[in-house]
């Protein structure tokens, strides 16, 4: 098993020190931080997420894969600046305004960490003013947000409209989630996606950003 | 604290045993077997040959009684110890000897053949909340008289759990012993770890007919378990009331241990049954009526006061389809039997007054009988007191998804049903097919069928066995049994 694998496997068994000293090896063998990332610690979490889909794992075992994810990463970071890698995606995320529900879209935050995403979390009763400027000044491609109350989620329309007043809708996608959206909630209010739980919100924004 | 239900006190255990020994003293039972009567005569019960019928000595029924209070120990083909029948230890084995089998496809009840109850086999191995395998359903492609060796001899080719079973002919018996020693290497082995249970049952009202009382008889002499399996049926073939109907409950079912322990003191037994009401609107035996599961939990109190370990069928259904109703009465009565802790619960899969089998209903039973099990363990204190410190790393940390305690107490504390148990929210239900309960459970037969490995049971147990049944079956004049797939061995 090469060294790429290796890490892979052992992120896939949320061992964060292996990851950390496999990733730390394989960055002193001139390994290119790009390939680490991509066929090490990419490459266990994609595994990692099937494995979820299938309910064959449970949180836990991605969150931990999730922790030794971030070990890798922080060996990671300086490289792929210095080596002006592909830049990872950005999220910004936030339980949208009027609601104080913030459970579901954090356990979101953790998932999309999880899958090499980076996260700016705005945290709770975000106005739609507050999604679109962070967002700007993040160079984020994607917008999350997330609703418990059927009356807080109609405030999720306000950042459409404002992506759209601003002609920011081509360029930074919107993706929406929470106990009650569905999917054609989630058309009527203009939303790129929806997501019905957090193992799903990383395969849409996956998907999101394939398109983009 | 470990969850428990009573539905009888003391006084009143007491005095349905002594009316059931009263009554075995005064009215006894019918024998229609010429060598179970001169055993009882032995013994000292007085038995008129003429009328087949014997009057009980109470010290014969104490005596017996004494021998026969003990736990026993069951282990599968590998000799791996499976059951232990004790205290309130339960165990699932699914319901026995249908004649139906409820096909997915069409959706209707058909007679099921060799091909079917070697997918069944296929799929008891692998259902982790069912402990033992039944001889489930009657195939018919093989003619009658040796229907119940052929199901134990593919029940013990295909899968290494133990086997609930039993003979509906004198005949039988040999060929399934063979079957089991052939397992076990020797008689004595058998002896030492028995491989199956024989349910044996009286009929009601108060009778033994010769197939049954001699089956108890030779399962006793080989140490074979046997469960007592009474079925009075209230307000038809016993008093309508319930503690009536456990008084002659009692009654048949230690007639039924007497004779096993003057065959061979201690033989292991199960205190069993499978009483119901008589719904007189329509004429049948409802599994499902509550009041048929009372009855299943009062006697085993009884059987428990007695300090014999207990059966029942009572965790199975009277719908025809794997409907609502079927789900309800089998989780009911799942549920009534591990919190009175009846040691081995039959039932599972079974459908249509124990006519019909399903194998969707089964892997969905497992599924009940999985958070029954879970049920029974109760609430308990897990390294949770103080909970202070807990809920400060909760603050601190945002959440308690991979704290420590959460690892080493989440499969424990937190059962997790398989795909049959829908738990996804409904866009996630939607995305993966908006597949009904039916459709899952129809996967996880399939999924489990092609899963399927064989039996670690040595290929030259498995050709003896194959030269048994092939022999038995010539004697009955059938020369070729039915053809099988190739990984039987």
């Amino acid at each position: 098993m090469d060294l790429l694998q290796q890490i892979a496997e052992f992120l896939r068994k949320g061992d964060d020190k292996r990851v950390l000293e496999l990733t730390k090896q394989a960055i002193e063998q001139h390994i290119a931080a790009q390939d680490i990332l991509d066929n090490g610690l990419i490459a266990g979490m994609n595994v990692i997420g099937e494995l979820f889909k299938q309910h064959k794992i449970f949180i836990p075992e991605v969150l931990f894969a999730a922790r030794a994810m971030n070990a890798g990463m922080d060996q990671l970071k300086p490289l792929l600046i210095k080596e002006n890698a592909r830049p990872v995606a950005r999220i910004v995320l936030g339980t949208i305004e009027g609601d104080l529900h913030d459970i579901g879209k954090n356990l979101v935050g953790i998932m999309l960490k999880g899958a090499g995403f980076q996260v700016i979390d705005l945290g709770k009763d975000v106005s739609a003013v507050r999604f679109v400027e962070a967002a700007i000044s993040e160079q984020a491609q994607v917008i999350g947000m997330s609703a418990l109350l059927t009356t807080t989620m109609l405030n999720m329309k306000k950042v459409m409209t404002l992506l759209r007043e601003r002609d920011l809708d081509g360029s930074i996608k919107t993706i929406v989630g929470g106990a009650p959206l569905s999917e054609e909630i989630a058309r009527e209010f203009g939303a790129d996606a929806y997501a019905y739980d957090a193992a799903n919100a990383v395969e849409r924004v996956k998907m999101l950003l394939a398109h983009a | 604290m470990k969850p428990a239900l009573a539905f009888l006190n003391e006084a009143l255990i007491e005095r349905i045993i002594s009316e059931g020994i009263d009554i075995l003293c005064k009215l006894g039972v019918e024998v229609h077997n010429e060598n179970v009567l001169s055993l009882l005569s032995d013994f000292g019960a007085q038995v008129d040959k003429v009328k087949q019928h014997v009057i009980f000595k109470p010290d014969l029924i104490e005596k017996s009684l004494r021998t026969a209070a003990h736990p026993f120990k069951l282990f599968d083909v590998l000799g791996n110890e499976t059951h232990f029948f004790t205290d309130d230890n339960v165990y699932f084995t699914p319901g026995s000897a249908a004649i139906h089998l409820l096909d997915y496809d069409r959706k209707e009840t058909r007679r099921p053949d060799t091909r079917d109850y070697i997918a069944y086999a296929k799929i008891i191995s692998q259902l982790e909340h069912i402990a033992s395998q039944s001889t489930a359903f009657i195939p018919a492609d093989v003619p009658d008289a040796i229907s119940d060796s052929y199901r134990l001899f593919l029940s013990l080719l295909y899968c290494e759990k133990p086997v609930v079973t039993g003979t509906f002919t004198l005949d039988s018996f040999a060929v399934m012993r063979d079957f089991q020693v052939a397992v076990r290497g020797s008689a004595h082995n058998l002896k030492e770890k028995p491989l199956t249970i024989f349910s044996a049952c009286p009929t009601s009202p108060l009778k033994w007919s010769a197939v049954t009382s001699q089956s108890v008889v030779d399962c006793a002499l080989h140490g074979i378990p046997v469960e007592f399996i009474a079925m009075p049926l209230s307000g038809f073939m016993a008093p309508v009331s319930k503690v009536g109907t456990l008084v002659q409950h009692t009654a048949e079912t230690l007639s039924g241990i007497v004779i096993s322990q003057l065959a061979s003191p201690g033989a292991p037994v199960l205190y069993g049954g499978s009483p119901a009401i008589f719904d007189l609107r329509y004429e049948t035996t409802p599994m499902g009526a509550i009041e048929t599961m009372m009855i299943d939990c009062g006697y085993n109190e009884i059987g428990k006061r007695l300090g014999i370990p207990t059966q029942a069928y009572i965790s199975l259904s009277d719908a025809k389809m794997l409907d609502a109703q079927a789900g309800l009465e089998s989780g009911i009565g799942a549920a009534l039997a591990v919190l009175s802790g009846i040691n081995n619960i039959a039932g599972p899969g079974m459908l249509n007054f124990e006519n019909c089998q399903s194998l969707e209903k089964l892997v969905l039973d497992n599924e009940i009988c999985g958070m029954t099990l879970q049920l029974v363990k109760g609430i308990e204190p897990k390294e949770d007191l103080p909970t202070l410190p807990l809920l400060q790393e909760l603050l601190a940390e945002g959440h308690l998804l991979i704290a420590d305690h959460t690892q080493r107490y989440l499969r424990e504390e937190i059962f997790f049903p398989g795909p049959i148990i829908d738990r996804a929210n409904a866009s996630r239900w939607r995305d993966e097919g908006a597949k009904t309960l039916v459709e899952r459970a129809h996967a996880v037969v399939n999924d489990l069928v092609e899963r399927y490995r064989p039996s670690r049971l040595s290929d030259d147990v498995k050709n003896e066995m194959i030269e048994l049944m092939e022999g038995e079956a010539r004697r009955y004049g059938q020369d070729h049994l039915p053809p099988r797939q190739d990984d039987s061995i």
